[in-house]
Parts: structure tokens; C-alpha cells; sequence
């Protein structure tokens, strides 16, 4: 915009003069019309903020006076509403002039109208309540025969529209969608783009008919003639829609479609478009760039799709060769879209030229999007890296912190063990520069993983955590200092390797806290603090009493918080036992037990009474124990005493908690006049919740005050508690802790160190002439940068990564996982067991399929045993797996399949029960052949986890000969997240066998179903290898679990989630009564009843993994009330279609 | 898109567009917050910004910033394409366009946005096509009988 004259408000006071005398057309009217004119130009002419907040404020009181009186003509107020929403721009309060807009969008003639509708979309969002005065309006402008009132109702449905009203306008909208002018269809598929962002479920039958409209204009692409602009921009628009629906939707559904993208984008590249999309000479850049993402999508780990696709991407790479920025936004897009895509090797060899053309061009955005990309790429090819490791050095040091942070990022994915030093070093500096917190506590993170996954030695980690904490401060996420004192507590397998590891921190932080005047965060100070009050029992030099006096000294300052001084106490009621006796911790315990913080004072009565018994004390505070489990005696069984004391003496038995609330809320019933039913929020639940709150805190105060009143022996546990609960930190730890099974450390971390040290120079260092010194240091740390990297180590980074020695794995992760299992393994009540039972036999009936009955039976009384004797035998050897999977190699033995070929039930029946874990528990669907062929046939059933939906696949082998590399492949969909759990290639599969396969599957965004699609693949003897597609579909339901809650955690959790959904439903006449409706939704929909009141229920599930809805409704004759709500937005959306479909249906 | 923000040089907001439900003070917040970042950008870098979880694309026209941000899967050279879109259009309606015009006319401004962006999505690239509309509504309202001026 070169022809923009440059134009300062600085400069205004003369510029009107001038306009006056006739300067700009458009300026000189506005100077001359509008008061808003003559607002701004008293603006400007102010000096300070102050004068400028007086005169808004008068303006402003001004206009509600205007506004608000009758005789204000709709042309007046037309002008009011442009000065309001300028004042609103500046950052006053122009509230009071909303209802006004929506009158002006009411009332207005045309202009007035367009204003109206305009001050609405400014002041409003979609969730103001004011909004839904403007429904009528909207509907009565769409039903308009003047175009110009349609476009400006849908201009403002696009934009803002209240949820719950979208069924009033639909059928208007989708009538617009065959209108005449394009204008309008345009209009009305963005407003129902709209709508399915903001209630998809609302509007899904319009995929169905985008789609169509889809295919349908792809015959008229063919013949070219009928090309118009109109189709095309509809076209644009409906592309835009699908491709958000891939968003959420299975992209499966929408492959067939593929061929119709191709040849679209191959048109509009090949320029048969009119000129009129052409921008600056590029035909409909932003059709294609839509085209592009959605190939990108489509071909996705799918080889036969995008297979379709390489021409189009070659010719669009080859295409875009114009340099101007819009057509590297096409060639950025494309380059995405072929890595996106199964890979082809020719195009990923254009794809990464192209990346080299983005970064080593002069201008700074397109480096940007050139380090970005390759981001993106380096893990697919880390070589490409290697190729411009001089220009990202460069890049290092640029002087826009963007392209900095950009070049870390880049760094960040390619580190190892062997460059993590010189990249963690650059990252530090880079975080000593920034100020934005959001950045720091984004970097912070990435180098205390980093730190965590490579480092090379003790001193190397503690140093850069000590950066890490002090830079990072408070605002880190909590994960950073858990994680690390989880570290540092359960060790490594080498018990000398820990001692040294933590009495380098104890080290490190006595001469940290020697420095004078230094100030660190509290979590800084936490963390050190725990680790001196564990670990100084290591020192030989200091004694615990100087390291006493030190957490002394810091527990006297000022500025630390409350919190912290607890964990400092607690340091020392750790180190005390070590002491015979100390005068610092005498003038602790009087300092602080007449401390005004309750906590702390009862921390200090803690430790004074410890102190007077040193050997209790040393039994409660072992030195250097922190992971063991300590017994404790959790049922009080030494009160049983005072307890029997206390009744005699005519005391009240004692109640629990939720019986005393019972009784709470029967009492309150009575009191009571309100409608209950009326309004349910205020007092059915705030009502109820609040009691809760008020005897919880008098409960607990009740019990301390008791605490005081017992001995000594009382007081010992709560003080551990105290002590060690602190910030959650100390999970419970299972012995198995040590059984010392996870190999981790490698060795050769000191050679991998010196390589560090001394750069290797083996790499080719890039062709300079005659390097300078700057030079020489700059390929020094290219060298030291991408070491580990390059084709003659490993094409795959990650791979090689995950085999690097982990120095400082954690041992928590597979102690995660065999913990894990177990719980899963346990039967979790009865009630849920016979309600599973329920669940099951209804569904048996619904099929009517007898010969299933005898799996389930068979299932259960196979002796289950054998499996949890499985469990332990595998659980070792698992561990060093990511995944652990529980048969990995044994499951073949498990399930020898009978011989016989015909009876293929049989065999599946004995599989069935076979896999399953735990029989009794885990209810499974009929067995369903999925797909078959002369060779193999495939069946499979879903098994209702309580974590996952399992999905079993059993494939048999029909033929007389064997079959190698059998597997199964699932297409990953975004709507799932699927998860291996056998080892699913086997290498053969015998002659009249069968193989099973497992997948877990989860719900990534919820919908009412999905297809998984996927191939099995075999390879029969000296024949090249089959595939055989199948899908199946799975239901929101497969992943609806009962969440298991109180009635006042139900009240709790109603009042946090902001999503929610109501209707009315009326009910088949056969259940119109309370128990059945409960009865329906709890076993059809499996949802957990948590409570029934009167003509009230209140049920509770949960979208695995752990997405809790709530279900509150009441029952009015024949109607039901539902009342959804959830934390996640579409959820309840999609439960209520599900519940709405069971009441009406049965 | 997120939203799109045009601001002078000297921080003063000029125009606001939201295409996500937020509160007034969140909008506030974000607006000064991005204002001050931009701003003490220097005319040689780049002109993308990472900003909190969204990505922020800006160009500075004379006095003018124009500042979109959108989200994370969006291109972010077509978003500047956007921007400069809406500087054609801007300049062909007004005729050489400045700030002046934007600050006295800025119904009109957001008229012709959304003419071209609805919704936060690209509505009609053609820019012929976005002047005619805008032209048919202006042309509507003249036609009408104006009631006699008080």
C-alpha cells in the first residue's frame, strides 16, 4: 500500500483545515456530518488521559440521556449508536445502549437496521442474555423479501447467535441454502458453519446434504462449462464446513470424496477459474490452501488415498514458482500437506527443497515459517537438519526473539544425549532474556525435560534444575519440582549413584543459601528445603545442626510465604532426631507456636512433643527413608478404649459424616416452604451443598481440638501426615519399588560427556573458503549442535532417542504401569458386578442370540487364577517396555484353538473367554464377523472396560497352509485414540488357527458414533501380501461409564461445569414413572443413580477417560425433564440425543 | 480467526472484531497486552508472533496496524493476504485510504470486514464482488425517503 499517504493523528488539528478547504472526499464528509467527527476531533485535541476519561464520561451521560428520551427519532439514535460504539472501542462502558441497538435493529428502516444490527455484533456475544430479544427480529428479517434484510440477518447469525434458538431459524437458513443469489447461499452456509461449531449436533444433518451438494457440483466440474463463480463460491464455502467437520468427524467417512478434491484443486490450479478469484495472478489462493489442508487430512497414514493425490501435489509444488507471498502460503501448505500424507519419496524430495527455499530466504517471515516447517518435518528426517544446521546457528543468534524461540523449538526435537548440554545451554540463555511469563513457564518446562530425559551427569542435572527453579519461579507448573524430588527420592538402581546425586543438591544448596542477600522463589526454597531436611544426614563437613540454623535463618525472613515455612518447620522436625539437642530449634518451637498461622503453631507444637520423646521420634522420622511406607494403624484400634469409656459414660455414638448430613437435609426438608421442584439450582442443590461445607469445617476443627486432648501417641500421626503430605507430593509407594527389574542407566555416559566436550569433528565442516574465526566458532557448535544427528546414526531420532541411556528416567513410569494393571485387575464392587450382569443379559435378550449365553458362561468359570498367576510372571519382563503388554509372547500357549475347522464358534467361544482378563468382571459384545475372504476371517467384539473399550479381533486362518506377517492396522481417526495392546504382528499364523489382536480405544472429542476402519494384512506362502479392509462402528455409549459419586459431590461438581443442556422428552406411556425411567437410563445408557428424590433423579457417568457429565431430571406426567451438564462442551449435546432416543424408544 | 484488532502506532485501538465469546475485561486485557507487544516490534522482524497459545499475525499499513490472531492449524502468510485483502478493499471504497477514513467512518469499515470476513471466515474473495455489496446497500439507503432533519 505504497499509495497510502502517511498520516498522523499528530498531525489532525491541521489536517482539517485542509479537508476542509476541500481535501479528501471521505474526510471532508465526515468532518462536516457526523458528531462522532466532532467527538474525535475534541479527543484529539486533548493532552492527558485524565481529560480524555472526563470528556467520554460526559459524552456518554450525555447519550443515555439522549438515547433513553421518547422523542429521540430512529435516525437520531442511529448516530448514538455509532458515538456509543466508539466510546465502547476507546474501553468506556457503554452498556446501557444495548437494549437500544436491538430496538434500532427492531425498528429501523434499512440503514437504521444495518447500524443496529452492526452496534449489536459489537456490544453482544453469544451468550448475552439480551440476545434473545433479537430472535424475532432476526426471523422476521429473514422471512423478508428484500435481499438486503436477509443479508443482514444472516450477517448477524454468523456471528452471534444464542445456542439454544438455532431450532427456531434452521429450516429459514437451510431454505436460504437453495436461494437464488449467491450472496445470500454464501451467507447462509457460514451461519450454518457456525452453528455446527457451536452445537454440532444440531445441525449434523447438514453434512449429508453439503456432501451431496459436494458430489453433485462435481459432475458439473467435469463439464467445465458450467463452471460459474457460483458454484465455486458456494463451493469454498461448503469445503470450509467439511473441513471442519473432519475436525471432529470420522475423517473415514468422507474419503470417497477425495477423487472429488482432486480434481477441483487440479482445476482451480490449472486456472480454469474465472479471473475474478484471482488474486494478484494466483488463481482462488485460498480455495486451494482449503483444498490442500483437507488432502492433508484425508491422506493421512492412508497410502491408497493419497496415492490419489500425488499428481496434484506435484503440480501444485511445480505451480507456485510466482515469488509473491501468496504463493508461498500455497507452497508452505503444500509442503505440510506432504508430510502429512503417506509419504512419497520424490515428493518429500521437492517438499524439503522447498523448505530450503523458506529458510534460507532474506526475508524474515519466510525463514520464520522455514524453521517451522522444519519443526514440523525433523523428526521424519532429521537429515535436513544436518543441511541447514549453519543457517539455524545463524538463526540462533537473530535479533528477533521469534525466530529464536522458533530455533529452540527446532533444537529441542532433536536432542540427545549427546547435544543436550551445548541446547539446554542456549535455552537458559535465551530464558535469562525473556520476560513473558507465559514463555518462560512454556521454556522452563521443555529444559526440566530435557534435563530430566538426557542429562549426562549429576552435577550437569542439579545445576540446571537450580536454573530451572530460580528462573521458573512460582509460576512453573507444580509437575517440575514434584517430578524432580520424586527423583531424587526413589533413586536409581545404583545405590551409589543416588547417594551422590542428592548430597551434590545438599551441596548445592547450603552454598546457594550462603549467598547474601540472594532471593529464590518459594518453590525454589520448597524443594530445597525438603531435600535438606532428607538428605543432610548425607554431609560429613556440616552438621545438621548448622544446616538447622540455615532453614532457621530463612523461616525468620519476611519474605517468605506461609507455605513455604511449613515445609522449612518441616525440614527440621526432620533433622532434629539427628541432633542431641539444639538451642535453634528451642527458639523455633517458642518462636512459633504462638505463631497467629494455625498450621505452622500446630507444626511447632508437633515438634515440641516429639522432641520431648527422642526415641518415638526417631521411629516416626527414620533417617533416609522417605519411600518407604511406614504402618499405621488407620482404624484408631488403641482409641477402642477411650471409645468404650466415652459411652459408658452416656456419650452419643459416634455417626459418620454422610449420615449426620442425612439427617442435616430430612430436618431442612421439613423447614422448607419453598417450591422444591421450581427452582432447582438454589435450593436443591446450593441448599444442600452448603450445610456440607459448614459441618466439614467444624468437623474437622472438632477433631483437632480432640487431638489436643489425647496423648502423645495420637499426635505422632497426625504429624506425619502434616509433614509429608505437603503439596501431594509422596504418593503412596508400593514396596515393589525396589525389585530393581528396570535396567535403565546405560553405561557410557562419561564417553557420551566427552563427546560433548570435544566437538566431534568428523562432520563435514559446510564449504567455506577461508573461515574466520567467528566462523570456526560458529561450525564448532553446529557440530556440538547436531551431533547424535545425520544418516550414518539412525534415520529415526526418535527411536534413537528412546534407546539413548535415560539416565533420569524415572522409575515411576513403570512402576505406574504395574500398578496399573492390578487395579484394573480388581473386581470393583458387587453392585457393579451384578449390575454389569444386568447390562449384559438385557443385551443378550435384545439380540435374542441363545448359543452367546454359553460364552459368557464358559468366560466365567474359567478359572481366573491362572491369570493373575500370568500377571506376576509377565510383570517383570514388561518393564522396560513403553507399553506393557500383558501376553506379549506367552498368549499363543494360552489359547490353543481347537483343531477342527468347522467349528469355528467353538473356537471362538474358548478365544473369547481365553482373552478375556478377568472374566467375571468385563462385560463383551456378541461376537460380529467383520470381514472374510477365501483365506482368513476376521470376527471381533468389544469388551466394556472400565478404562477402555477394548476391541478384540480374532482372525482365523481358514487355509491349509500358513500365513506370515499377519497384522491388524487400525487408520488412526481423530475421533478415536487407539492404542496397541498385544503385539499385533505376528509373524505367522498357522494353518486353521486363530489370532488375536487388541486394540483400546477412546473417545477423543465426543460424538454420537464413528467408523474405525482398518486391514489386516497377511502374506501367504511365496504370494505377496493381501489386504482385507474392514470397519466397524462404535456408539458414544461404548465409552459412557458410570462415574461412582455422592449426592454431594453430584452438587459440588453440578455448580463447576459451565456446559449445559435442557429438554423436555416425553415418554413412551409404558414407563412413565420414576424407577423406570431410572431403571432404562441406568442400564441402557449405564449411567451410575446417585440419588432419587420425590419426582427428582440425579444419575452421574462419565466419557472415558475421564470427561464426567451429570444428569439431573424430573418427571411431570408423561414428561421428562432432562437437565444435562458437563464440563466438556459437546458432551451433554450428545448424551441428551442418546437419552431422548432411549425414553422415546422403549 | 480469533479475533482482529487495528491499531495507530500510538496504541490507540481503531477497530475490533471478536469472533470468540469473551468477556469485556478479558478483550481489554488481550488488546493491551498485544498493542504493547506489537508495538515495540521493530520494522525489520518478523511478522508472526507466538502469543500465549495463539499465533498473531500483524502488518504495520502508515500508521495503521492491522493484527489477526488465529488459530494454531491456520497458514499464516494467507493470513497476511487477509489483511492485505482488507487494505485494498478499504482503499478502493475509500479511494486512497488513511486512518482518518477509518476513524470517522468506522461503521463503515466494519460494513465492508463484514462483508469479507464472516464469522472469522473468508467470505468472499473476490473483491469485486465485496464492493458490490456494499455498494447495493449503500445505493438502498439513499434511495429511501429521508424524513426531514430536526
Amino acid at each position: 500500500m505504497s499509495d497510502i499517504v502517511e498520516k498522523t493523528l499528530t498531525a489532525l488539528p491541521g489536517l482539517f483545515l485542509q479537508s476542509q478547504l476541500g481535501g479528501g472526499p471521505a474526510a471532508a464528509k465526515a468532518s462536516f456530518s457526523s458528531r462522532l467527527g466532532s467527538l474525535v476531533r475534541s479527543i484529539t485535541l486533548l493532552t492527558s488521559k485524565h481529560e480524555e476519561e472526563k470528556l467520554i464520561q460526559q459524552e456518554l451521560s450525555n447519550l443515555k440521556v439522549t438515547v433513553s428520551a421518547p422523542t429521540t427519532t430512529l435516525k437520531m439514535m442511529k448516530e448514538c449508536m455509532v458515538r456509543l460504539a466508539y466510546c465502547e472501542m476507546l474501553g468506556y462502558d457503554a452498556s446501557f445502549g444495548y437494549i437500544h441497538a436491538i430496538k434500532l435493529a427492531q425498528q429501523g428502516n434499512l440503514f437504521e437496521k444495518r447500524v443496529g444490527y452492526l452496534a449489536v455484533s459489537l456490544f453482544l456475544h453469544e451468550n448475552h442474555e439480551l440476545l434473545l430479544l433479537l430472535v424475532n427480529t432476526v426471523i422476521k428479517d429473514l422471512q423478508s423479501t428484500n435481499l438486503v434484510e436477509v443479508c443482514m440477518a444472516l450477517t448477524v447469525i454468523s456471528q452471534i447467535f444464542p445456542r439454544e434458538m438455532i431450532p427456531a431459524v434452521l429450516p429459514l437458513i437451510e431454505d436460504k441454502l437453495q436461494h437464488s443469489k449467491e450472496i445470500i447461499r454464501r451467507k447462509a452456509v457460514l451461519a450454518l458453519y457456525k452453528f455446527h461449531l457451536i452445537a454440532p449436533n444440531q445441525v449434523q444433518h447438514i453434512h449429508i446434504k453439503f456432501r451431496k451438494a459436494l458430489c453433485d457440483r462435481d459432475s458439473l466440474l467435469t463439464r467445465s462449462v458450467d463452471w460459474t463463480p457460483t458454484a465455486q463460491g458456494f463451493q469454498g464455502c461448503d469445503v470450509e464446513a467439511d473441513r471442519q467437520a473432519f475436525g471432529q468427524e470420522n475423517a473415514s467417512g468422507y474419503k470417497d470424496l477425495t477423487g472429488s478434491f482432486v480434481t477441483i484443486l487440479k482445476q482451480v490450479v490449472g486456472g480454469k477459474l474465472p479471473v475474478d478469484f484471482n488474486y494478484h495472478s494466483v488463481p482462488a489462493p485460498w480455495l486451494q490452501i482449503q483444498l490442500l489442508r483437507i488432502l492433508g487430512l484425508l491422506g493421512k497414514d492412508d497410502r491408497r488415498t493419497s496415492e490419489l493425490m500425488y499428481d496434484v501435489l506435484d503440480e501444485s509444488l511445480r505451480r507456485a514458482e510466482l515469488n509473491h507471498n501468496v504463493t508461498y502460503a500455497i507452497l508452505f501448505e503444500c509442503v505440510h500437506t506432504v508430510y502429512s500424507i503417506y509419504p512419497k519419496s520424490e515428493l518429500l524430495e521437492k517438499a524439503a527443497k522447498c523448505i530450503g527455499k523458506f529458510v534460507l530466504s532474506p526475508k524474515i517471515n519466510l525463514k520464520y515459517l522455514g524453521l517451522k516447517a522444519l519443526t514440523y518435518v525433523i523428526q521424519q528426517d532429521p537429515s535436513l537438519a544436518l543441511q541447514h544446521q549453519m543457517t539455524i546457528i545463524e538463526c540462533l543468534d537473530h535479533s528477533d526473539p521469534i525466530i529464536k524461540r522458533e530455533t529452540l523449538e527446532l533444537l529441542n526435537r532433536i536432542t540427545n544425549a549427546q547435544n543436550v548440554t551445548v541446547i539446554v545451554q542456549k535455552m537458559l540463555e535465551y530464558l535469562h532474556q525473556s520476560k513473558e511469563e507465559y514463555i518462560i513457564v512454556n521454556l522452563v518446562g521443555k529444559i526440566a525435560e530435557l534435563a530430566e530425559k538426557y542429562a549426562p551427569d549429576n552435577a550437569w542435572f542439579i545445576q540446571t534444575m537450580n536454573a530451572v527453579f530460580s528462573v521458573g519461579g512460582d509460576a512453573m507448573h507444580p509437575d517440575i519440582p514434584n517430578n524432580f524430588l520424586r527423583l531424587l527420592a526413589e533413586g536409581f538402581d545404583d545405590e551409589a549413584e543416588d547417594h551422590q546425586l542428592r548430597l551434590y543438591a545438599v551441596q548445592s544448596y547450603l552454598t546457594l543459601l550462603d549467598v547474601e542477600n540472594a532471593f529464590y522463589p518459594q518453590r525454589f526454597l520448597q524443594v530445597m528445603s525438603w531435600v535438606l531436611g532428607e538428605y543432610s544426614y548425607l554431609l560429613d563437613k556440616e552438621t545438621p545442626d548448622e544446616v538447622i540454623s540455615k532453614l532457621y535463618k530463612l523461616l525468620m525472613n519476611n519474605s517468605i510465604s506461609a507455605e513455604t515455612k511449613a515445609w522449612l518447620i518441616a525440614a527440621v522436625t526432620k533433622l532434629t532426631p539427628q541432633v542431641h539437642s539444639s538451642h535453634t530449634v528451642e527458639k523455633l518451637i517458642q518462636e512459633f507456636t504462638t505463631s497467629l498461622d494455625t498450621c505452622l503453631r500446630q507444626q511447632a507444637f508437633e515438634l515440641k512433643h516429639l522432641q520431648e520423646n527422642v526415641d518415638l521420634m526417631k521411629s516416626v522420622l527414620p533417617v533416609g527413608k522417605s519411600c518407604d511406607d511406614m504402618m499405621v494403624d488407620a482404624s484408631l484400634s488403641f482409641l477402642d478404649g477411650f471409645v468404650a469409656e466415652g459411652l459408658c459414660q452416656g456419650a452419643a455414638p459416634y455417626k459418620p459424616h454422610h449420615q449426620r448430613q442425612e439427617e442435616k437435609l430430612s430436618q431442612e426438608k421439613v423447614l422448607n416452604f419453598e417450591p422444591y421442584g421450581l427452582s432447582f439450582s438454589s435450593s436443591g442443590f446450593t441448599g444442600r451443598q452448603s450445610p456440607a461445607g459448614i459441618s466439614l469445617g467444624s468437623d474437622a476443627s472438632g477433631n483437632s481440638a480432640e487431638t489436643g486432648l489425647k496423648e502423645t501417641n495420637s499426635l505422632k500421626l497426625e504429624g506425619i501426615k502434616k509433614l509429608w503430605g505437603k503439596e501431594g507430593y509422596l504418593p503412596k509407594k508400593e514396596s515393589t519399588t525396589r525389585d530393581g527389574v528396570d535396567a535403565l542407566p546405560l553405561p557410557q555416559e562419561t564417553a557420551a560427556l566427552e563427546n560433548v566436550d570435544q566437538p566431534v569433528t568428523k562432520k563435514d565442516p559446510p564449504p567455506a573458503l577461508t573461515p574466520s574465526r567467528e566462523e570456526k566458532e560458529k561450525q564448532l557448535l553446529a557440530s556440538s549442535l547436531f551431533v547424535g544427528l545425520g544418516s550414518e546414526s539412525t534415520i529415526n531420532l526418535l527411536g534413537k532417542a528412546d534407546t539413548v541411556c535415560h539416565k533420569f528416567r524415572r522409575k515411576s513410569k513403570t512402576k505406574e504401569t504395574k500398578s496399573g494393571e492390578p487395579t484394573s485387575a480388581h473386581p470393583n464392587s458387587l453392585s457393579n458386578a451384578s449390575y454389569e450382569e444386568d447390562y449384559y443379559l438385557d443385551t443378550l435378550q435384545d439380540i435374542g442370540d441363545k448359543e452367546l449365553k454359553k460364552i459368557s458362561l464358559d468366560s466365567e468359570l474359567l478359572d481366573s487364577e491362572s491369570f493373575t498367576e500370568l500377571h506376576m510372571v509377565e510383570k517383570p519382563s514388561d518393564c522396560n517396555l513403553p507399553r506393557p503388554s500383558l501376553f506379549a509372547d506367552n498368549n499363543l500357549e494360552i489359547f490353543h484353538p481347537s483343531q477342527s475347522p468347522g467349528a469355528s464358534v467353538a473356537n471362538e467361544v474358548s478365544l473369547a473367554a481365553a482373552l478375556l482378563e478377568d472374566p467375571t468382571e468385563h462385560m463383551h459384545s456378541p461376537v460380529i464377523e467383520v470381514c472374510s475372504n477365501e483365506t482368513i476371517s476376521a470376527s471381533s467384539y468389544k469388551i466394556w472396560k472400565d478404562d477402555c473399550l477394548l476391541m478384540v479381533w480374532s482372525v482365523t486362518n481358514k487355509s491349509g497352509s500358513e500365513l506370515k506377517s499377519a497384522n491388524v492396522e487400525i487408520a488412526p481417526t481423530e475421533k478415536f485414540k487407539i492404542t496397541e495392546q498385544l503385539e499385533s504382528c505376528l509373524p505367522v499364523i498357522e494353518a486353521e488357527s486363530t489370532n488375536i489382536f487388541q486394540h483400546s480405544v477412546q473417545m477423543e472429542n465426543p460424538s454420537t458414533e464413528g467408523t474405525l476402519s482398518g486391514f489386516i494384512n497377511y502374506q501367504k506362502m511365496d504370494s505377496h501380501s493381501v489386504q482385507l479392509e474392514f470397519s466397524v462402528t462404535l456408539s458414544l455409549l461404548d465409552f459412557i461409564r458410570p462415574l461412582k459419586i455422592s449426592t454431594e459431590d453430584f452438587g459440588k461438581l453440578w455448580l463447576s461445569f459451565a456446559n449445559d443442556v435442557k429438554q423436555n422428552v416425553k415418554m413412551s406411556a409404558s414407563q412413565a414413572a420414576l424407577p423406570s425411567v431410572l431403571k432404562t437410563l441406568q442400564h441402557k445408557l449405564r449411567l451410575h443413580v446417585v440419588d432419587m428424590i420425590g419426582t427428582e433423579g440425579l444419575l452421574a457417568c462419565q466419557l472415558l477417560p475421564s470427561r464426567p457429565c451429570l444428569l439431573h431430571f424430573r418427571v411431570h406426567a408423561d414428561v421428562l425433564v432432562l437437565w444435562l451438564r458437563s464440563s466438556c462442551s459437546a458432551l451433554p449435546d450428545y448424551l441428551l440425543s442418546q437419552c431422548q432416543r432411549v425414553v422415546e424408544g422403549s | 480467526m480469533q479475533f482482529m484488532l487495528l491499531f495507530s502506532r500510538q496504541g490507540k485501538l481503531r477497530l475490533q472484531k471478536w469472533y470468540v465469546p469473551l468477556s469485556d475485561k478479558e478483550k481489554k486485557k488481550i488488546t493491551r497486552e498485544l498493542v504493547q507487544t506489537v508495538l515495540a516490534r521493530k520494522p525489520k522482524m518478523c511478522s508472526f508472533l507466538e502469543w500465549r497459545d495463539l499465533k498473531i499475525v500483524y502488518k504495520r499499513y502508515a500508521s495503521l496496524y492491522f493484527c489477526c490472531a488465529i488459530e494454531d492449524q491456520d497458514n499464516e502468510l494467507i493470513t497476511l493476504e487477509i489483511i492485505h485483502r482488507y487494505v485494498e478493499l478499504l482503499d478502493k471504497y475509500f479511494g486512497s485510504v488513511c486512518e482518518l477514513d477509518i476513524i470517522f467512518n468506522f461503521e463503515k469499515a466494519y460494513f465492508i470486514l463484514d462483508e469479507f470476513l464472516l464469522g472469522g471466515e473468508v467470505q468472499e474473495t473476490s473483491k469485486k464482488n465485496v464492493l458490490k455489496a456494499i455498494e447495493q446497500a449503500d445505493l438502498l439507503q439513499e434511495l429511501l425517503p429521508t424524513p426531514p432533519v430536526i
